[in-house]
């Protein structure tokens, strides 16, 4: 098994399709950071009005960690849809080019394969999730240095202190990988039912993005079916951000305010994960290749 | 002994029956020649033997192993190219044979690596992507995909396709070589037919899904019946004379040019009644190519 | 009856001179006890709690210098200070001697009896417009200011006193300031989830927000460089 994980990942690493994604993201990243580096202040006070109202924010509200937040915000709708350019051509581009065929001959099982296509692919996705921690994170924090991250949501604002902030991006980063692994494994569903790179690539696109809308609008009709729609749970990382207090309105560091959001939207992802996985070896085990 | 055996093979696909029961023996060592018109279910046949379309009803064995429950067993020691040469445009031609070599859980040398492409004749290109690779090229690099990890059974469908004749010469010789001096079994269609009938042992023929042939080369070949194909100066006059004669039944429907199907026995006869008939005749030949053959047999089939 | 009136009218100036004399004396003693302090460097605990805010304790430094140099700076983190409210600290208030005091009555405070006091700037120049004070006379220290300035709302102030009561400065302050409401919409803060908001009548309850900052060392009179400020 491990051997057609490493041809996979050298196809993967040999197709020049791949570095797409990666190109993307620092051409995304680069131009953002360049941009709050030139002109951040003017965005900071921009988003502070409210606050400057009442208080002075004194010190470096735009460092490395929030720069690396606003990137996150950005990107983490962006590099589904980067995966879904990998992910959603695993089985169907082989399919295209005919040497899904010559896989199957070989003397390993369809659900090895699929199943090593899946990890190749999710081994994929991970590496880009680093880049992109690299590049956001530690780029940043390199560029703009760190200080305590203030963080403006829509109803309120959290400061959290320095050192208290890192590991709220590794359990974000790690939350994020499993949001991806998701959309890998939708693009592999898509994936295993067709014969074409195109449609597939396309359908995982369109699927997120209908769903995204469908998360993202707060109508009483699309409220209901919310919970189980994996695109309202991909964008708990945020959950990491936001810290309890106690009843003096104290924050109290080293918290997360809603754990158990996480823990059922880790839960959930990982059912969607699993089933359009199983679906995907389910079907490719019963396809007749005849391309 | 027998390395492939098929029985009853069945294969629909919703109303259409692509396979028919369908059942034959491929021996070891023996050069397999399985041929058939497009879509006469031959490539849906190969694709049963190799697993890649799960059979409708009927039974497939291969080193006497059902296909089905040991098909991992078997692939190990089965090599093919399916109808067309498919390849990854980014890799070259060695990084596939060494990405397939590893595939065949077998320990496969560089030389042997060598030793394959050298077979095909693609030594000179080993370094080169793919991607620029003409269609006689790619189909070579096929069948060293096929040969690299030394199966015992080779399962090649229309590895000519493609070929200029110097390329299906080379082919050729290949294959005779792989079962005269390795000893390998080898399936192998194609559509032209002059092809098969240079190298194959045994012969099956099917047309729609039917068998309608199989035996041995020779005897598939040399049938009581000799085709015939005649050539007059008034082959409209001549049509009409033989339609309302006793050389009827052996007439083939043909476009072009008058075919019979005729005991031999029968062929002075048939050559005096056009005579008599004042017909002048250019010509009366013996059509004795697989082609010709293949043409009667489906034919008749019709 | 020109006299009587004449008379009564220089009783009343000489009454309210009097008064005005003795309630001078007690915001005079508490501004001669503050001029002590030329300058301190202190350390203290930021406490934050405005209704839509979350920040946890934060270690800060305060430097002051006079006449009204103030610079509270958090231990290499972000500090969220009232508006404007830093600058009037009770030394600065107090700096200078441009303003009448007015006793406005006495009041019982957490135990103590104080004296309130209205003072109103006689320059113009003053930031704040006016303050009260409720000053313990027999320490000479002022527990609450409520101060009105002029371009940055009014804002409460309440002190505890502890080890440096002698130099007029508190061991804990308490900012009290109005906020107003704070909204950033979803689609720049790209939050599109089901984030509960702020309950009215909570928003209501929290329109006040409060800056505590609890002192644990001064260092007072040993010189603080002006670029701290």
């Amino acid at each position: 098994m491990w051997s057609i994980i490493q041809i996979e990942l050298y196809k993967i690493y040999k197709r020049p399709r791949t570095y797409i994604a990666f190109g993307a993201i620092a051409a995304l990243i680069w131009v953002i950071q360049m941009g709050l580096k030139i002109d951040g202040e003017a965005y900071a006070a921009f988003l502070m009005k409210d606050i400057n109202n009442t208080l002075i924010v004194d010190g470096k509200v735009l460092n490395g960690y929030l720069i690396c937040y606003i990137l996150l915000q950005l990107l983490l709708v962006h590099v589904p849809l980067l995966v879904a350019l990998i992910a959603a051509d695993m089985l169907s581009g082989e399919a295209n080019l005919g040497t899904l065929r010559l896989l199957f001959t070989t003397p390993y099982s369809r659900t090895q394969w699929v199943l090593a296509k899946f990890i190749a692919a999710s081994i994929y996705t991970i590496l880009l999730l680093i880049w992109l921690a690299a590049l956001a994170l530690f780029l940043s924090m390199y560029i703009f240095g760190t200080d305590d991250l203030f963080l403006m949501k829509s109803n309120y604002v959290v400061l959290i202190e320095t050192q208290d902030v890192f590991w709220r991006y590794v359990g974000a980063f790690v939350f994020a990988s499993f949001s991806l692994l998701t959309v890998t494994a939708l693009g592999f569903l898509m994936s295993s039912l067709a014969n074409n790179s195109i449609g597939p690539i396309v359908a995982t696109i369109s699927a997120i993005v209908f769903f995204t809308i469908l998360s993202t609008l707060n109508i009483p009709l699309f409220n209901v079916v919310k919970p189980y729609l994996f695109t309202t749970h991909m964008n708990n990382w945020k959950e990491f951000f936001d810290i309890q207090v106690t009843e003096n309105n104290e924050a109290i560091s080293g918290s997360i305010l809603n754990i158990q959001k996480i823990k059922t939207s880790l839960l959930v992802l990982s059912i969607h994960i699993f089933l359009f996985v199983g679906a995907s070896v389910w079907i490719m085990k019963k396809k007749d290749v005849l391309s | 002994m027998s390395i492939i055996k098929v029985g009853s093979l069945c294969k629909n696909f919703g109303n259409l029956e692509a396979v028919k029961d369908l059942s034959f023996e491929v021996n070891e060592g023996e050069i397999f020649g399985f041929l058939g018109q497009n879509g006469s279910g031959k490539s849906t046949t190969i694709r049963m033997l190799l697993s890649l379309i799960h059979p409708t009803s009927g039974h497939i064995e291969i080193f006497g192993q059902d296909i089905i429950a040991h098909r991992n067993n078997i692939a190990k020691k089965m090599g093919a190219i399916i109808e067309r040469p498919d390849l990854y445009p980014y890799l070259t031609a060695k990084e596939h044979l060494q990405l397939f070599a590893k595939l065949s859980q077998k320990k496969i040398t560089v030389s042997q690596i060598e030793h394959t492409l050298q077979q095909v004749g693609l030594s000179n290109r080993a370094s080169d992507k793919t991607q620029t690779f003409s269609l006689g090229m790619k189909q070579r690099l096929g069948i060293a995909i096929a040969l690299v990890h030394q199966p015992e059974l080779v399962i090649l469908d229309e590895p000519t396709n493609g070929l200029d004749p110097q390329g299906i010469a080379d082919i050729r010789h290949l294959i005779k070589d792989l079962a005269q001096k390795e000893g390998k079994t080898i399936l192998v269609s194609s559509h032209l037919l002059t092809e098969i009938e240079q190298m194959a042992h045994q012969i099956l023929i099917i047309h729609q899904g039917k068998k309608i042939a199989l035996g041995p080369t020779a005897t598939l070949l040399d049938p009581a019946k000799s085709l015939m194909k005649l050539m007059t100066a008034n082959d409209l006059l001549a049509k009409e004379k033989i339609t309302a004669s006793e050389f009827a039944a052996y007439v083939l429907d043909r476009e072009e040019g008058i075919y019979f199907s005729i005991p031999t026995e029968k062929i002075a006869a048939l050559h005096q009644f056009i005579v008599t008939a004042g017909i002048p005749i250019v010509s009366l030949e013996s059509k004795r190519s697989l082609e010709d053959y293949f043409l009667q047999i489906t034919s008749q089939s019709n | 009856m020109k006299i009587k009136f004449f008379t009564i009218l220089g009783l009343l100036f000489f009454t309210s001179y009097c008064i005005n004399a003795q309630t001078n004396a007690v915001v005079e003693k508490v501004r001669q006890k503050l001029a002590l302090v030329n300058d301190y460097v202190a350390e203290g605990v930021m406490k934050t709690d405005v209704s839509f805010i979350k920040a946890s304790l934060g270690k800060v430094k305060i430097y002051y210098k006079k006449p009204n140099l103030i610079k509270v700076k958090k231990d290499g983190g972000i500090s969220l200070l009232p508006k404007g409210g830093v600058s009037i600290t009770m030394n600065s208030l107090l700096n200078t001697d441009q303003y009448i005091a007015i006793a406005s009555g006495k009041q019982v405070y957490n135990g103590k009896n104080l004296e309130v006091y209205k003072l109103v700037p006689t320059d113009d120049q003053l930031e704040w417009v006016i303050s009260t004070l409720w000053i313990d006379p027999v320490e000479s220290l002022v527990y609450k200011t409520f101060t009105t300035t002029k371009e940055n709302g009014s804002f409460e102030i309440t002190m505890e006193y502890g080890a440096f009561a002698s130099y007029g400065l508190p061991s804990k302050i308490i900012f009290g300031f109005n906020t107003k409401d704070y909204k950033l919409p979803n689609g720049i803060t790209l939050e599109f989830g089901d984030e509960a908001p702020i309950s009215k009548e909570k928003a209501k309850k929290n329109k006040k927000g409060t800056i505590e900052i609890t002192y644990t060392k001064y260092t007072i009179n040993k010189g603080v460089s002006n670029a701290n400020f």
